[in-house]
């Protein structure tokens, strides 16, 4: 019953995906009716291979990379405020990221950065899960949360600020508010090969999640080894959304939202929750983006900003939620 | 008594925290199809001494070997899914239906394309045997204290383990609760399962262990048969109380005074 659900939702997001893809493509400051383009001549064909497609592409690989990210988290914290742009993991991402620039390290290839992006996000998971402790409750991971997220971000701030950088204060908002403007498909293919591996990392931790239900002691009485978990996990964040963060910026809240939303249709179960959160990180953020360049208006806003208008409320929301259901 | 090539054994089991003697050489050998119970009172290492017997706790000194192996150096999964174990006061992160919830029982089991036809047939043959069929179907979290505790004894089922360790399984049950789980307990004993239960409830233990085995400070003050276990004498030394066994209808009775000294 639970499994029929479950794919009847997969494929009402994948198709849900594939109208939000083809929306997103003609979308923005110019409408380009896919049915009216002329051949490889139309100026119009260049906007959208060179910026709307790896735009699109993106929005997909980063959406999916943070709602998978937020499921796992989710799941192995036992915390449903868990999320890699709340706890300060993808700002951690950025902080590696914006080192590379600090140290002058790799101009011009990307992959330095990425790297940096993505070892910054591992030890972020690391942090977290230390900080809290092993047996972490709520208050102890948001609070690890908040130490994290401040401390990488004054940092992102003081290494762009220390660095010889005439433009120093708008990278600090490139990175800290991420956004899916004016990216090429040379963000697409540094990103795509680490997303797809952290997922397929972190889709491997469903058995371990679900055990984890019952707590550490439950887990471990099950044969799960914790150590495994937590390793693969913050791999496989690392990896997914380290990449994210290095080709977008921090974006936050996809990962909170997106489980919780996926829950009124699957139930609990962690495992389950694991393909349909990525899809649905997917379309969220890619439906975001459209939003935030439907806007009219002469500066694009950052789809971060989107999000969080939106993140924030969901997680007041929650937190009443949970305060009701404790009280 | 013991055989070494069927028991599970903890063979001179020390453990210390911080510079106190939770465990002082403990030996015991446990044999599958009986019931035992470890009684004592709080902090006398009853919880220590089952996660060790489980692999879950390396004891400082000594070793725990099931059926002659030493149980540290098996696989994870192969003692999970030899010896099902249920700790003391058990995490519920998530509102999971009950037959998603003792499908967990099978996590050792599990290949690598999810659950099995044999899968699949346990957990509904442990769902049969502790009477939850009609609630496979329930949010965990929606049941009862009695219900919730059937449930976890059903996910330990459903392993299909040869040894069952329970930590306190029975704590905030009401009596007829407690006295159905005496009973799964007691047939699944009598079909070659090894039951280690540590409880608080003496009259549960003497109606449902075939063993008592008493603890105090780490240290086992007596250990047999219900009867002769639980002499007045050890009773007074572990919990300080006066007691006397008197004959009932069912049995001999054991009658708790009072407070040692203020009877």
């Amino acid at each position: 019953m639970k499994r029929a659900s479950g794919i009847r939702l997969e494929l009402g997001l994948l198709t849900l995906l594939a109208a939000l893809s083809a929306l997103s493509i003609c979308a923005g400051r110019v409408w380009i009716p896919l049915t009216h383009l002329g051949g490889e001549t139309d100026a119009r064909w260049l906007i959208i291979t060179a910026l709307r497609l790896p735009r699109t592409l993106l929005g997909i690989l980063v959406g999916a990379a943070l709602g998978l990210s937020g499921a796992s988290l989710q799941g192995y914290t036992r915390n449903p405020l868990a999320d890699p742009g709340v706890l300060g993991v993808s700002a951690m991402a950025a902080l590696g990221a914006v080192l590379t620039l600090f140290l002058n390290l790799g101009l011009g290839s990307p992959w330095i950065l990425t790297a940096f992006a993505m070892g910054g996000a591992a030890v972020g998971v690391t942090l977290l899960i230390l900080i809290a402790g092993p047996a972490g409750d709520a208050v102890s991971f948001l609070l690890a949360g908040v130490i994290l997220s401040t401390i990488a971000s004054a940092g992102v701030a003081l290494a762009l600020g220390l660095a010889p950088n005439p433009w120093a204060s708008s990278e600090i908002t490139t990175w800290l508010m991420g956004s899916l403007a004016d990216r090429s498909i040379v963000d697409v293919q540094t990103a795509a090969p680490f997303i797809f591996l952290g997922g397929a990392l972190l889709l491997t931790t469903g058995p371990a999640l679900d055990a984890l239900t019952l707590g550490e002691t439950g887990a471990r009485a099950l044969g799960i080894s914790l150590r495994r978990t937590q390793t693969t996990i913050a791999v496989g964040v690392g990896l997914a959304c380290g990449a994210a963060v290095a080709v977008t910026g921090v974006i936050g809240f996809v990962g909170l939202i997106v489980p919780h939303a996926v829950r009124q249709f699957v139930g609990e179960r962690p495992s389950r929750l694991l393909i349909p959160s990525a899809l649905a990180g997917a379309d969220l953020l890619l439906a975001a983006d459209i939003l935030v360049r439907a806007t009219p208006h002469a500066n694009e806003v950052h789809v971060s900003v989107a999000m969080a208008a939106l993140g924030a409320p969901f997680f007041l929301g929650l937190l009443i939620a949970m305060r009701r259901k404790l009280a | 008594m013991g055989n070494a090539s069927t028991d599970l054994r903890a063979e001179n089991v020390s453990v210390s925290l911080g510079g106190r003697d939770i465990l002082s050489h403990i030996s015991l050998a446990f044999a599958p199809g009986r019931v035992t119970a470890i009684l004592g009172p709080n902090g006398a290492g009853k919880s220590t001494l089952l996660t060790c017997l489980v692999g879950l706790r390396a004891p400082g000194h000594g070793r725990v070997t099931l059926e002659g192996s030493a149980i540290l150096e098996m696989s994870a999964r192969e003692r999970a899914r030899r010896i099902a174990y249920l700790p003391q006061t058990p995490e519920i992160a998530w509102g999971l239906d009950v037959r998603t919830f003792v499908r967990l029982g099978r996590t050792a089991h599990r290949g690598v394309f999810g659950e099995s036809a044999a899968d699949a047939r346990a957990v509904d043959e442990a769902l049969t045997s502790t009477g939850l069929s009609d609630f496979a179907a329930r949010d965990i979290r929606t049941l009862s204290g009695g219900e919730r505790a059937r449930a976890h004894i059903t996910r330990a089922f459903a392993g299909e383990p040869d040894w069952l360790v329970a930590d306190e399984p029975l704590t905030g049950l009401d009596l007829g609760h407690q006295l159905d789980a005496a009973d799964l307990l007691r047939r699944a004993a009598a079909r070659g399962l090894g039951v280690v239960v540590s409880v608080h409830d003496l009259g549960f233990a003497v109606r449902a262990a075939d063993r008592i085995v008493v603890m105090t400070e780490g240290q086992i003050l007596s250990d047999g048969p219900p009867a002769e276990a639980l002499t007045i004498e050890v009773l007074a030394k572990a919990y300080a109380v006066d007691a006397r066994w008197v004959a009932g209808q069912s049995g001999a009775l054991l009658d708790v005074i009072g407070r040692r000294g203020l009877s």
